[in-house]
Parts: structure tokens; C-alpha cells; sequence
């Protein structure tokens, strides 16, 4: 578990696309006021330390610290801590610019105000989390914060101290001068630096100068989590809170006919019974006075759904249909030289077709959120992922001008995608509820976990045919590809407009592989089923078609399959070095007990190469992982151990989909409802993971994702050694192999 | 109103009788550590102590836990075995979004109270109900090892 370099998790644009981003749709109507920084945030980051309230004018210089008399430095966070190590990731960078200890530094989230916090990784123009995005976006600027208030420090000191300021040193919050034997901690000159103008331009450090950057700080939230002292959403309670159970339609698309609550308003500690309705969906929500009274109630209540307009399709029939499609062309992904021709003239050919289902994201905290209107605008208190497209969704359904929705956001029981809906979904039904409940009183809406589970927004399915042609030496010459499935971006604000939707083709239609003569196929499909972002976006399937496919015409050429990537990545070093760093450190080639195999993967997502390497043997009737050797190039490492947890946390949750995930539909309902028929990864099932990291230079890229489309593909790699057969139809569940 | 012995202390509750433990100690005890994730004892977020036995509360109404001793992720740092683990969490960093983690907690200390060397086979039957969608068995695993060692 050791390594080198930064953070992160969740998901939305591809860094290694051109991320088109709708301005218009995101700022219409969006506040251009500035909100009091300090005045909406309500949460530091640590228990043993809280955020500055000491007398006296803080040093502010722009909007993303405080230093306070007491010598508190308080990291204020546009994007949100879901477990990815934004927090520390963020405080890291500030604390280094300014040579603070790093025990005087504490994070505190940072109202929603786009103006100010809106995330360079999306122009400026949606506050928010995703894409891997959080240190690559906010490298310069949490940088920059941090060397302007150390300038200012210094030249308060100067001036005190009679001393030129080039003569002053600062070294883990303390300033001082060696000539004259003079030193201060911060607080000592927050005044007079307060006072001081801000300088127009600040040096940030060399990279060789980095004290804390690359080192293994602790996670500033790690003490709080071991606790239960953390506050999530679940855990807000607000006097006269209301909780909301809900009733979302069987089918998605069906609406309410008629509801009768007789039975469930009789029921101690029920507030109201009401129907609500947004843009998206439409149910009934109880609201009592905690949530167990507001379930049982829930289940008291008897709704007649109208279904005439249902999404109604199986799974089944989805597939045959994706199957159909695929044999059609496409719009036209990607196209280097003439892949029919080279594929007639090829000596060896081979094909496969891959199916993917719909997965969920089941975070381990339901979604939830806190809803109040108020005279003035309302207040919400969320694990909190797109605080722009959020509070327009909110103002929408409220009347309101976007920044009269002020936003607390608290730590997120993880996201994986899934709080960051470009619908905000789960947040509109809040609204609704509450403003149908009319009485302005805070609504905490609360889902079970079977709400969690059918609601929708799921990874989509898709299906993938391939064939490959190679030359007498096994040498690929021609590749064509067909991707079938719903369109991720479609009606968000990443929706290129374009026939080909970026995120259903990306980890193809950019692969690394010399391939000369190439053809990437696309059909998007529109299907009834709401569909979202999901760790890794388009390369949770790409991935897995792509590399288990080289492995397939590695084995039907007798390649190694190790030899063969490298042969096709001779102009792409950076790719070559990780799976290069991958197979020296997992001893790819050596020998391996008997029933044991190794499989590998390479895939680029996020600006980061992961390639990773696993043992696979098989106990009696079933499998087990053993372990994963990951080789990871994300560019500078601003914190080798957060990176690790991630790329843990990747192939983690990639190898619970990749065993047993998915989502399946029967005449339009879900069938999966809870943790026992949507099963996940368990600590049994949980292998030793390596994370090696490839020195750089290069500024941070993104960890939070990279980890998970690799994991499928190499596993699925080692069972094709074992049994001599590709998993065609994930999950491996759906082949009959079981996992210990 | 029932009484219930939380983490030492004699608590009253207005929640009707069949009211699982879970919510009673969220919404009417205020004890907001321990956490709501699936409501049918698959996940093991809501873990507590009844008499010491690591215990899924979403499920267990609240009339069967009167008379016993209910103990905490709030308390868990009061006693040796508790404040180990919490610390050997902390040093493996182990948690990530947290939200599982007072359950991994109570239950690996319950493992510890009772099997003060669990090998990976005991910590595999132990830990096994509690499920991290942020993956952080390994460090688990690594954690409870080094609480272990840090208690010999």
C-alpha cells in the first residue's frame, strides 16, 4: 500500500476530452452576487481544532483561506469531501505554499457561488465535483492563495521586524529572521498583513522546494470518521424538522392516479400525506416527525399508478435489441485508414461481442437531503456534488432566483457519481415535498435503501462488438468496433449536440494503440431508464471491451499479452512506462503456482495511466483474487497515500460490478432492491492491492476514477487464462463463476 | 417511554415499542454515529453493542434491547480495546467517505473483546457483514492487526 501522488474520486467530463460546457444553460439565470465567505460554511474538517473565531480581522486575500490571530488556518473548499480526499488534497496544497504545520490547518466547505468557486475544470461555470477534477483544477489557484498570504506575512513581519523581507524564513508556521534572532507564528502578524494590499502577483514554489507536497500528511478528516463525530446528511436535525418518506412509481414513467393515505394519517407522528411532482418524476411523500413513524406510514399508504406511459421493456429485450443495432452503422466515433479492406486482406481474424449491464451506485449512504424554504429564499444541507446545477434546479421549483438557494455542504457517504446529477433529482423532490407541504418547515426527505436502489440513474448497459484482423505475425491490422447504448451527456450540460456522445465512445475512439487502419461505431439508444455518470464514466465499459478483446487476439495468435501491448504503444511512452513499471513489479512472465494466473490491463481516463496487474487462482469451485499490482502515471503526487487509497478504492469498487453488479429490468421493473440481490464487494473478497506510482513532473492528474477501469478487464484476463473462455456477459456472476 | 442502558447511562424513549434500536437512538437519543444504510441487516453501518455482541440495530426493535447493556461508536474510545482500534483506524488511514466506519469500529472491536489475535480467517468471519462501498477492507484488515498487536 505504498506509493506517491494525489488525490481523488467521483466523476463527470473526461479530462482528455475537449469537455464542451454549456455556459448559457449553466448561468441562466445563475448569481452573479458575491456571498460572505465564513458565513455559510458550518463545518471544519477537524475535531480537535475549529475553524477561526479568534477577535481581530482575519487575513482573507481572495477567497480560499482565513488565517486567524490564533494562527488557525482555515482552507476554505469549493468542491466537496466524498471520500476522494478532496479536503486534505485542497488544505495540502495551501499549506504548502504558505509553510504552515500542518497541524494548524483545518478545511471548511464553501457556499455555493459559482462566481467565486466555480471549478476551472469546467470554465468556471458549474461549481461542482467530478471528473477526477478537484487538484488538477485547483493546482494554480489553492497554490496562489496560499503564496499571497505568505507574502503578506512576510512583509508584515518585515516591516516589524526592520529587516529586508527576503531575509525572513517560514518553516512549519514559524516566521523568522536568524540575524536578529527574531521569530512569530502567524497570528502574530495577521493584523498588520490584514491591512497590507494584496500583491498583485506571487511566486509559487519549485517543485524541488516541496515540503509537504508528495509526503504522506495525514487525512484531516481521518479522526472525525473514526468517530461517528462526522456529520453527514443523515445526521442533520433541524427544530420542527419533518422527515420525508417517499413513494416513487413502480415503473419509471408511470405517474399517480389516485392515492389513499386514510390509514397512514392516522399513524402517531405523521405530519402530512402529499403527492409531488418535478421535472423528472412524480410520487407521494409522508412527512413525520422521525423517520421510522414516516415509513411506516409510507407503507400504510395505497397509490393507483397510471403506467399507460411506463417504461415497460426487460432486460432481455433491451439487449436484442443493442444486439440488432450493432449489425447497422453507426455515427462515426473515430477512423484511421480503410478497416474493411485491411480486414478482408488480414491472415488471422477474430470477434467478440461484449454486454454490459445497468449498474447502481449504492453509496453506502442513501441519498438524503435537507430542505428548508424560507422568507427570504431557502437552505439546504447536502453531501453537496453540483452546487451551481443544483441551486438552478432548486430556484426552479421554488420560484427563486439562484442564489437565494444557499447551500451547506457536508461530507457525502460516498458518491460514485451518483450526487452529482445534473438533474439534481433527489434535490427536487425535496423541494417539491416541501413546498407542497407548504409550511416551512425544514423537510429532511430520506431514502430507504431499496429507494436507493430502484430510483434510477444508472451506470447505462451498452453492448460492444469487435473484430480484429492481424497480419501471418499476429501483428493487429485492422479493428472495427460498435458501442451501442443511451448516451450519458445527453440533456446535461456536457451534451456535445453532436451524433457522437463523447462519453459512450471515450477509452476507444482515443486509445493509445498503433492500429492503422481503425473503425469506431457508435448507436446511442434512448431508452425510458434515467442514467448517470458512474465511477469512471465511458471507461468502465470501454476498458473492459478493449482490453479483454487484445487478450483474445493475444491468445488466438499465441502472443503474450504483456508483448503485444507493448508492440502498440511504441509512440506512447507514457503508457508504455505504467505498463512497463505494472509487469516488472507484479513479476509478470514468472512462474505461478498451479491453478493461479495473472491478467493485465492498461487504460488511460482522467488524464491518468493506471495499468494493473492481477493473480487469480481458483479454490475448489470458486475464485479468488489475490492481488493487484497497480502502476499509476497521475503527474506530480501531491499525497502518495490518499492516491493509494483511491486506486484501493477504484479497483475495489470496479471488481464488486465486475462480480456480481447489475441492474436488471423485468417488464420495467427493477429486480434488485437491497444489499442481499445487488451484491457488492465484501472483505473476504477484498485482494492485497500494490499501488507503484511513475515519478513526474507533469501537474497532478486525477485518481478518484483511474482505479476502476482496469480491474474487470485484467481479471477477466486471468480467468481466460484458467478456463480458456472470456467472460463475455458481465457480471461474472451471469457465467456461473463465484468469487471468494 | 421505555429505558434503555446507552454507552452507561439510563436513557427514555417515547418511540413505539417496535421501533428498530437504529432509529431510536438517531432520532430520539440523538446518537447520530451510528448509521442508517439498508434497514435489513446486510450492510452493518447501524453496528452496536448489546451485551458486548457486535449487533446490526436496524433490525432489532428497541423493546428487545431494554435491559441490556447498548454500547456506542460515541462511547467505543472509552475502553482500552475501542480506543486501540479507533487509534489503529487513524494510523492505517482508513476511512475514506467514513460513513460505514463506526460499524467496521464497533465490530472490530467486538472481534478484539473477544479474540484478542484474530487471525485473517477471524477477521474474515468477523468483518464480513460489514460492507465499505469505498473499499477500505485492506486497511481494515491492517488496522485491526495493528490494534491487535498494539493491546498484546
Amino acid at each position: 500500500m505504498k506509493t506517491l501522488i494525489d488525490n481523488h474520486h467521483t466523476t463527470i467530463v473526461n479530462a482528455g476530452l475537449p469537455g464542451e460546457i454549456n455556459r448559457r444553460d449553466l448561468l441562466k439565470g445563475a448569481s452573479l452576487s458575491l456571498a460572505v465567505i465564513g458565513g455559510g460554511s458550518m463545518l471544519a474538517a477537524c475535531a480537535d481544532k475549529t475553524a477561526t473565531v479568534a477577535s481581530g480581522k482575519p487575513l482573507a486575500p481572495g477567497h480560499f483561506l482565513r488565517i486567524g490571530a490564533d494562527s488557525v488556518v482555515t482552507v476554505i473548499s469549493p468542491n466537496t469531501e466524498i471520500g476522494q480526499g478532496a479536503y486534505t488534497g485542497l488544505a495540502t496544497l495551501v499549506a504548502e505554499e504558505l509553510d504552515a504545520d500542518w497541524s494548524q490547518v483545518v478545511v471548511e466547505a464553501a457556499p455555493a457561488d459559482v462566481k467565486i468557486f466555480g471549478n476551472p475544470a469546467f470554465g468556471g461555470a458549474l461549481q461542482g465535483t467530478g471528473g477526477s477534477t478537484t487538484i488538477s483544477a485547483f493546482w494554480d489557484p489553492m497554490r496562489k492563495a496560499g503564496a499571497t498570504a505568505r507574502a503578506m506575512l512576510v512583509t508584515a513581519a518585515a516591516k516589524e521586524w526592520g529587516v529586508p523581507a527576503g531575509e525572513i524564513t517560514i518553516s512549519k508556521g514559524v516566521l523568522a529572521h536568524a540575524g536578529k534572532s527574531k521569530s512569530g507564528k502567524f497570528g502574530d502578524f495577521v493584523a498588520a498583513a490584514a491591512a497590507l494590499p494584496v500583491p498583485a502577483s506571487v511566486k509559487v514554489k519549485d517543485p524541488k522546494d516541496f515540503v509537504l507536497i508528495g509526503k504522506e500528511t495525514p487525512r484531516l478528516d481521518a479522526r472525525d470518521k473514526s468517530s461517528g463525530k462526522a456529520i453527514f446528511t443523515q445526521d442533520i436535525k433541524l427544530p420542527d424538522m419533518l422527515v420525508a418518506a417517499v413513494i416513487y412509481p413502480p415503473r419509471f414513467g408511470a405517474t399517480v392516479k389516485s392515492f389513499d393515505a386514510t390509514a397512514a394519517r392516522q399513524l402517531p407522528n405523521v405530519a402530512n400525506v402529499l403527492q409531488f411532482k418535478t421535472g423528472l418524476r412524480e410520487g407521494v411523500a409522508v412527512l413525520a416527525k422521525d423517520f421510522y413513524s414516516a415509513k411506516k406510514a409510507r407503507d400504510a399508504v395505497k397509490v393507483e399508478w397510471d403506467e399507460s406511459k411506463a417504461f415497460m421493456m426487460s432486460s432481455d429485450a433491451i439487449f436484442a435489441e443493442y444486439k440488432a443495432l450493432a449489425t447497422k452503422e453507426g455515427a462515426e466515433a473515430r477512423k484511421d485508414g480503410d478497416a474493411a479492406k485491411a480486414m478482408t486482406d488480414a491472415t488471422h481474424h477474430v470477434e467478440a461481442a461484449y454486454q454490459f449491464p445497468f449498474l447502481a451506485h449504492a453509496s453506502m449512504e442513501p441519498m438524503n437531503c435537507v430542505l428548508q424554504i424560507k422568507p427570504d429564499g431557502c437552505e439546504i444541507w447536502n453531501g453537496e456534488q453540483f452546487h451551481t446545477g443544483d441551486q438552478n434546479v432548486v430556484a426552479g421549483i421554488l420560484g427563486l432566483k439562484p442564489e437565494q438557494v444557499k447551500i451547506n455542504m457536508l461530507y457525502a457517504g460516498g458518491s460514485f457519481g451518483r450526487r452529482g446529477n445534473a438533474w439534481g433529482d433527489y434535490l427536487a423532490d425535496t423541494a417539491a415535498i416541501a413546498k407542497a407541504d407548504g409550511g416551512g418547515k425544514p423537510v429532511k426527505l430520506v431514502w430507504s435503501r431499496e429507494d436507493d436502489m430502484r430510483a434510477g440513474f444508472y451506470r447505462p448497459a451498452y453492448y460492444h462488438t469487435l473484430k480484429a484482423g492481424t497480419d501471418k505475425d499476429g501483428k493487429i491490422t485492422s479493428w472495427q468496433q460498435h458501442i451501442v447504448g443511451q448516451s450519458i451527456m445527453a440533456g446535461t450540460f456536457l451534451d456535445n449536440g453532436g451524433a457522437v456522445d463523447s462519453s459512450s465512445v471515450e477509452g476507444v475512439a482515443n486509445m493509445p494503440y498503433e492500429i492503422p487502419n481503425l473503425k469506431v461505431e457508435l448507436h446511442t439508444t434512448k431508452l425510458g431508464i434515467p442514467i448517470q455518470w458512474w465511477r469512471s464514466v465511458g471507461s468502465t465499459h470501454t476498458a473492459y471491451a478493449v482490453e479483454c478483446f487484445l487478450d483474445e487476439v493475444a491468445r488466438a495468435t499465441k502472443q503474450d499479452p504483456v508483448e503485444l501491448r507493448r508492440g502498440l504503444l511504441a509512440k506512447h511512452p507514457r503508457h508504455l512506462a505504467v505498463l512497463n513499471l505494472a509487469a516488472e513489479k507484479s513479476g509478470w512472465g514468472s512462474p505461478l503456482p498451479a491453478g493461479t494466473a495473472r491478467g493485465v490491463a492498461l487504460h488511460e481516463c482522467f488524464g491518468t495511466v493506471v495499468a494493473e496487474v492481477v493473480e487469480v487462482s481458483k479454490k475448489g469451485n470458486n475464485y479468488k483474487v489475490d492481488k493487484v499490482t497497480c502502476a499509476v502515471d497521475c503527474g506530480i503526487a501531491v499525497n502518495p497515500n490518499v492516491i493509494a487509497m483511491q486506486i484501493e478504492s477504484g479497483v475495489a469498487y470496479g471488481l464488486a460490478a465486475a462480480i456480481s453488479g447489475a441492474v436488471t429490468l423485468k417488464d420495467g421493473v427493477v429486480q434488485q432492491s437491497n444489499f442481499h440481490d445487488y451484491q457488492v464487494l465484501r472483505m473476504n473478497q477484498m485482494p492485497k492491492v500494490e499501488v507503484h506510482l511513475v515519478p513526474s513532473t507533469n501537474k497532478p492528474s486525477g485518481v478518484g476514477e483511474p482505479g476502476t477501469p482496469p480491474i474487470a478487464p485484467a481479471v477477466a484476463n486471468a480467468l481466460a487464462v484458467l478456463s480458456g473462455k472470456t467472460v463475455h456477459n458481465l457480471p461474472f456472476s451471469t457465467a456461473g463463476l463465484t468469487f471468494v | 417511554m421505555l429505558t434503555l442502558d446507552v454507552n452507561g447511562k439510563q436513557l427514555t424513549t417515547d418511540a413505539a415499542a417496535d421501533t428498530p434500536l437504529l432509529w431510536v437512538l438517531r432520532d430520539s437519543l440523538n446518537l447520530t454515529g451510528t448509521k442508517f444504510g439498508c434497514g435489513m441487516a446486510q450492510c452493518g453501518a447501524c453496528t452496536v453493542h448489546i451485551d458486548g455482541q457486535a449487533t446490526r440495530s436496524c433490525v432489532l426493535p428497541v423493546s428487545a434491547a431494554v435491559g441490556k447493556k447498548i454500547a456506542t461508536i460515541e462511547n467505543v474510545a472509552a475502553e482500552a480495546v475501542g480506543k486501540a482500534v479507533q487509534e489503529a483506524w487513524v494510523a492505517e488511514s482508513v476511512p475514506q467517505c467514513g460513513y460505514c466506519q463506526s460499524g467496521q469500529i464497533m465490530s472490530a472491536t467486538a472481534l478484539l473483546q473477544q479474540n484478542s489475535k484474530p487471525t485473517d480467517a477471524d477477521i474474515d468471519a468477523a468483518m464480513t457483514g460489514n460492507i465499505c462501498r469505498c473499499g477500505t477492507y485492506a486497511r481494515i484488515r491492517a488496522a485491526i492487526h495493528r490494534a491487535a498487536g498494539s493491546l498484546a
